[in-house]
């Protein structure tokens, strides 16, 4: 029974993670290409150019995935790469964090 | 609102990456207190969610565009403790592999959306939970939260750039706050929806808060 239990409730965050590769598969290519609201005014007040210089390269600068030809292609790569990193890396910053459940047995007791 | 690297000042990059230094250490400790085992495939979730989602520019008005921030979305889900975590890795993550977001301009970035933004959010939606009542209330306070969050945090990224003499907090400030109010419309309404999704597969989710806010695991 446990283990049921356990199985439905990891469909759930599942089904939320799915989505997340989802819109970085499918959705992102799609983006507005239009500037942001910081970098808007960037423009509109001349200060834009500031930003061309970085200071420390990106491994893929502007979300996108070199050797990839088709740019759509190239950036649904990216968003699944970076999806995944921080899928990964909150995950294990999260455990490192987390204390054991201590009601644990008492099953699905929510915790304060 | 990304801030890239030479927008700001050496005194006001390193000023703001001490407090969000900070911030973040307590933030840090408060979430060894308090975050359950049971949650951190959560906490992975949330952020590959709002990594995603902030991949997806949607237009708002006359050329310009915006897209989610997502500290009230994880606020609500995980509490502010692990939210400001949560932001602060994404940032991270966009600064270090995409260069989105200079890398001097980090701990601003991360003063700005990992900080402001997850207790202008969460603060707001507390608060008007207490004056709102019902389902309709809390989406209310959801909406308004989220916009808050948008709002504050582009507030705070105008100070910075008037502190650095990048521009005149006379022009910074309208500029900012204009396009951001506009942006916030799109916050709350994907908040909305994405928390009235996540109540349809996970109806023990109790998003009238607890203390401490934490209240979804498994």
């Amino acid at each position: 029974m446990f283990m049921v239990e356990r199985k439905k409730n990891m469909g759930r965050w599942i089904g939320l993670l799915v989505i997340a590769l989802a819109i970085a598969a499918f959705l992102s290519p799609w983006a507005s290409s239009s500037p942001d609201g910081l970098e808007r005014v960037a423009e509109d007040y001349g200060f834009s150019e500031k930003a061309d210089e970085s200071v420390l390269e990106g491994i893929f600068p502007d979300y996108v995935i070199p050797g990839l030809k088709n740019k759509g292609l190239a950036t649904a790569a990216a968003g699944i790469v970076g999806t995944a990193i921080t899928f990964g890396l909150l995950t294990l910053v999260g455990k490192k964090m987390a204390r054991p459940s201590a009601d644990s047995r008492k099953g699905e007791e929510v915790s304060d | 609102m990304h801030i890239p690297d030479h927008f700001l000042s050496p005194t006001t990059w390193i000023g703001a990456s001490a407090i969000s230094g900070g911030a973040l250490a307590y933030a840090a400790k408060k979430t060894q207190k308090k975050l359950d085992e049971r949650q951190v495939p959560w906490m992975g979730v949330m952020g590959a969610f709002i990594f995603a989602a902030q991949m997806v520019n949607f237009p708002v008005a006359g050329g310009t565009s915006g897209h989610l921030l997502g500290s009230m979305l994880a606020a609500v889900v995980l509490g502010p403790w692990p939210t400001m975590i949560i932001m602060a890795t994404i940032l991270g993550i966009q600064c270090l592999f995409f260069q989105d977001g200079g890398i001097t301009a980090l701990g601003a970035n991360i003063l700005n959306m990992a900080v402001v933004g997850t207790w202008a959010g969460y603060g707001t939606y507390r608060l008007l939970l207490l004056l709102l009542p019902g389902t309709w209330g809390q989406k209310a306070a959801l909406f308004a939260g989220s916009w808050m969050s948008v709002f504050l945090a582009s507030i705070v990224a105008a100070f910075e750039l008037a502190f650095s003499n990048t521009l005149p907090l006379s022009l910074a400030l309208p500029a900012m706050v204009g396009w951001h109010s506009l942006i916030g419309i799109g916050e709350g309404l994907i908040t909305v929806a994405v928390i009235q999704y996540l109540l349809r597969v996970k109806p023990e989710l109790n998003i009238a808060p607890i203390k401490g806010g934490m209240n979804v695991h498994g």
